[in-house]
């Protein structure tokens, strides 16, 4: 980034609260992430006192079932519910983009064939895709980041697609090609290196989705296997307990679920403003 | 005031006293709040037109034509204010209208024409439904009624086979077809006033012709006030009986036609009509009239909007108010007139 | 002319029918370990797994087996459930009704939420509406679906008492009304049956509402949107300067206009729908087929698991396919440019 495109980011910041509060809240997301585990008072995993305690000093978000605390648990799973979104959104980046710029790139066969494999993705609902793939790769945290990758591989094709496409009778291409340059040598340092600025807001807005995807895998058994602390499987965990008023087992990791999508959200909103300034709302 | 008695006393003012203008503006002032400051869009701006009779508005775009024509209509959008004059229509105080008596007035005792004809449509309507709509809203036809009388409208307009293209949508008719639409919707009612923003922009030449010969035709057939927005002088000298020359948001010439040609007083007017093309004048005589419209933003703003364009500006031009001299039938906005 | 267009549109749709077969073949060939050693279970003898090999067609080559894959679909054979010991189809014909009966109960409150919502945003923009409008498309989005529906048992049937026990469609006294749909709210009302339908209803209700949540906020923010759009065009100006009444101008020339891009999104509302009702529907008890493949893939029962994927990406595309004619059937224009 540019000295210039850091001033833009800070005036856009700076005119923007709600673009700083996203990326406030992205920062505590990931130092919870990473530091997360080594801070909680209590093992995630273990009973820390009597099952199904209403929130106290002690357990400032209860107990759950078995005497696990909440907060400690609900802190340890930050680092599993990104850890996954990440992964199937690099995933589906670098995937995405390069068969999506290839497409727009080269056109012709190359573009119908990747245009027929995303518009068969499209075809189905898609998490019910990712259920299926999951079920059938077999029910692994691997296999739920794969389904989230795959599912979410049309948008990337999309977008990638379209832009490569408009650029690749742009006049810098124009100009490497007169200048000897190979198709391929364009299309890498050319063409990808321009759809990152686009690129990376649809990172920042496919997180969102990718963690409500994994979350929701992992929310009917799929997936992550108890004990292990996630977010999805814990409001999983507290939905028998709420029918008989123990709210607080899911809400905790259902309020982490939403703050963390929220967050990528708005930082996708404020990503857009930074890098695409003509499409603001 | 409700509807039959605005009506009734439209038509009445007009009849009883001829030289009552059907519209009178006078000394009307709009701003634009925007985010980058305020456009003093309209600066006392004054216009008369009588039964039967067209006025001609002219001048360069954003010089504030619609911006009356839509203030007139009191359609302007909601970041403009009216900050002061008033608007009389057939003896009716436009300014101090509510909502409803607006409503029952437009379309049926005031009416417009548009720019851009397919955009002024609703492009998933049929034409004929469209125009049903406005004689069920005014006309007093019944919904059973209501379909003849657009296709007998369409065909007052010169559209062949008005009863199948009453069915057809604006992306099935061609430009000129979608103007005749648009005038048979602003003519449905009989209004007393018809104001014409454009008309004939954006369609081929040949269609100009057809179409204004038209408009004004059946305007003055009907004794109908006409109010006719144009950005072309010459188009203005053809049809109308007197011309208002506008430019950044003054009226800076009033006169009748003739004599605004023959004798222009206002310096802007005869760069104006140097700049029109006419019979008998080769291309390279053609003026073009330096320098753009001043900033309608700038705090600074001199009482002349045209100072900094003009060739005969003296010191004292900028200073307030603006003169605006009244002789006869003709009103010019300058200190130093030709 | 409609019957064609729909036939050529369902010829569109072949291909993308055609993958979805293949993909659901594809998903069952990459089953965890080995299929046959799986369905022979873990007691059976070498020969009996190879027996079971031999049956399954899986010791034939690809291409034969998804030959084999297509007869056995064209007969309707999409395998047996462990855990019912019944076909899958007629399990999934039999639990499609109370699936259909949720999503289209959510779409329909979601619609009209949204649509509302949208509309009375984009009419006072910036109003307390518009900003109540921001913040539902901006939460909405972020709220897991299974999440909304634990909150709304919290609230309304433990803390109030409002709502039933969530557990299936009817409350334990009631029998199900007579098949006629299979949508009980509508059986039960063709019956007769009130105390049916209020038991239908109340249990219907808050599993609706929470799948339709997640659907307001995308419909409303498009809908607002659009709604600004068409407002601030040239025709919606006409018409109110032909006098329409607000009604006329809100209802039946923007929102019609305005729906159409809501229109083109429905796809992408049905696609996070159906997904999420799975979710829903496991939340609530709800005997529809998301609940049914749930409890499947728990028990690695996973014939009725690839029929459900393979049910909901036939529905899928026949519902765009549904969405794309009803576009047509609002926007006269498609019919020239298809």
């Amino acid at each position: 980034m540019s000295a210039a495109s850091l001033a833009h980011a800070r005036h856009v910041l700076s005119g923007n609260p709600v673009t700083a509060l996203a990326f406030g809240l992205f920062a505590l997301l990931v130092g919870t992430a990473i530091l997360g585990p080594a801070l909680v008072p209590f093992d995630p995993i273990a009973a820390a006192g009597p099952a199904l305690q209403p929130p106290s000093a002690r357990h400032p978000f209860g107990t759950d079932a078995i005497g696990r605390d909440v907060f400690s648990r609900v802190i340890a799973a930050t680092r599993l519910d990104l850890g996954m979104a990440f992964a199937a959104v690099a995933i589906v980046f670098a995937c995405g983009t390069l068969t999506g710029a290839a497409a727009g790139f080269f056109g012709g066969w190359t573009d119908r064939i990747i245009g027929r494999l995303a518009d068969t993705i499209m075809a189905f609902p898609l998490f019910v895709l990712a259920m299926g793939i999951v079920a059938a790769l077999g029910n692994t945290v691997t296999n739920i980041v794969i389904a989230t990758a795959v599912v979410n591989f049309p948008l990337y094709v999309r977008i990638a697609r379209t832009e490569a496409s408009t650029r690749r009778g742009a006049g810098y291409v124009e100009a490497a090609r007169l200048s000897g340059y190979g198709e391929a040598h364009i299309l890498f340092r050319e063409i990808l290196p321009n759809l990152l600025p686009i690129m990376m807001v649809q990172v920042s807005l496919t997180l969102g989705y990718a963690i409500l995807n994994c979350a929701g895998l992992s929310f009917i058994g799929l997936g992550v296997r108890p004990p292990a602390p996630e977010w999805g499987i814990m409001v999983a965990e507290g939905a028998s307990a709420i029918i008989s008023g123990e709210w607080w087992i899911a809400l905790f990791p259902g309020l982490a679920l939403m703050i963390a999508v929220f967050t990528f959200n708005l930082l996708g909103d404020g990503l857009r403003d930074i890098v695409d300034p003509r499409r603001r709302t | 005031m409700n509807d039959v008695a605005a009506a009734t006393l439209v038509q009445a003012a007009a009849r009883a006293a001829p030289r009552v203008p059907v519209l009178e503006v006078a000394d009307l002032s709009v701003e634009f709040r925007t985010r980058s400051g305020t456009v003093r869009a309209l600066d006392g701006v004054s216009l008369q037109v009588h039964r039967g009779e067209c006025l001609g508005v002219v001048g360069e775009s954003g010089s504030g034509k619609s911006v009356t024509a839509y203030a007139v209509m009191r359609l302007l959008d909601p970041a403009a204010r009216i900050t002061g004059g008033r608007i009389t229509f057939g003896g009716m105080d436009m300014l101090g209208a509510g909502d409803a008596d607006l409503a029952d007035l437009r379309g049926r005792e005031l009416s417009m024409i548009f720019q851009n004809p397919r955009a002024s449509l609703n492009p998933i309507r049929p034409v004929g439904t469209q125009i049903a709509d406005v004689l069920l809203r005014h006309g007093g036809v019944t919904r059973a009624q209501a379909p003849a009388r657009a296709a007998a409208l369409l065909a007052e307009v010169g559209i062949p086979d008005p009863e199948r293209r009453a069915r057809a949508y604006p992306f099935e008719l061609s430009g000129g077809m979608c103007q005749r639409v648009g005038i048979a919707l602003a003519l449905a009612c009989r209004p007393a006033l018809l104001i014409a923003d454009e008309p004939t922009t954006g369609l081929d030449v040949t269609t100009q012709a057809v179409i204004m010969d038209l408009v004004l035709g059946l305007a003055r057939a009907r004794g109908m006030a006409t109010v006719l927005i144009t950005h072309d002088l010459g188009l203005a000298t053809e049809y109308c009986d007197s011309i208002a020359v506008m430019h950044a948001g003054h009226v800076v010439e009033t006169a009748p036609t003739a004599a605004l040609f023959a004798t222009p007083r206002h310096p802007y007017t005869a760069r104006l009509i140097g700049a029109t093309p006419r019979p008998g004048l080769a291309l390279g005589d053609l003026a073009s009239i330096a320098g753009s419209l001043p900033d309608l933003r700038r705090e600074d703003l001199p009482a002349c909007r045209f100072l900094d364009r003009c060739e005969r500006a003296r010191p004292d031009c900028a200073a307030a108010p603006l003169p605006r001299r009244t002789e006869a039938a003709r009103m010019v906005a300058c200190r130093y007139p030709l | 002319m409609m019957l064609a267009v729909i036939a050529r549109r369902l010829a569109a749709a072949l291909p993308t029918l055609a993958g979805v077969v293949v993909v659901t073949f594809l998903l069952t060939r990459a089953l965890p370990g080995d299929p046959a050693a799986y369905f022979a279970g873990p007691a059976a003898t070498r020969e009996a797994v190879e027996q079971i090999r031999a049956q399954l067609g899986l010791d034939r080559s690809l291409g034969m087996q998804f030959l084999g894959y297509l007869r056995e679909l064209a007969r309707g054979d999409l395998g047996l459930s462990i855990t019912t010991g019944q076909p899958v189809l007629s399990d999934i014909v039999a639990r499609l009704p109370a699936s259909a009966e949720l999503t289209l109960l959510a779409l329909l409150f979601a619609a009209l939420a949204g649509i509302s919502l949208g509309v009375l945003a984009a009419l006072r923009p910036n109003g307390w509406l518009d900003n109540l409008c921001r913040v539902i498309a901006t939460l909405g989005v972020c709220l897991p679906a299974f999440f909304t529906g634990l909150l709304l048992i919290y609230v309304f049937y433990y803390l109030l008492g409002w709502a039933p026990a969530p557990l299936g469609r009817l409350n334990a006294f009631a029998a199900p009304p007579p098949h006629v749909t299979g949508f009980f709210l509508i059986d039960s009302l063709l019956a007769g049956q009130g105390e049916t339908f209020r038991s239908a209803l109340a249990q219907i209700l808050l599993p609706a509402l929470s799948l339709g949540i997640f659907a307001v906020a995308p419909i409303a923010r498009i809908t607002r949107g659009s709604m600004l759009a068409v407002m601030s065009s040239d025709f919606i100006r006409a018409a109110r300067a032909h006098g329409l009444s607000g009604r006329t101008v809100v209802i039946a020339y923007a929102l019609r206009n305005a729906l159409l891009p809501v229109v083109t999104t429905l796809g992408m509302v049905f696609s996070f729908l159906l997904g999420a009702n799975v979710l829903i529907e496991k939340v609530f008890a709800w005997p529809g087929i998301g609940s049914y493949a749930v409890e499947a893939l728990i028990a690695s029962d996973y014939a009725p698991v690839q029929g459900f994927v393979m049910t909901m990406g036939f529905l899928y595309v026949l519902l765009n396919l549904a969405i794309d004619l009803l576009y047509r059937v609002i926007d006269p224009r498609m019919e020239v440019t298809a």
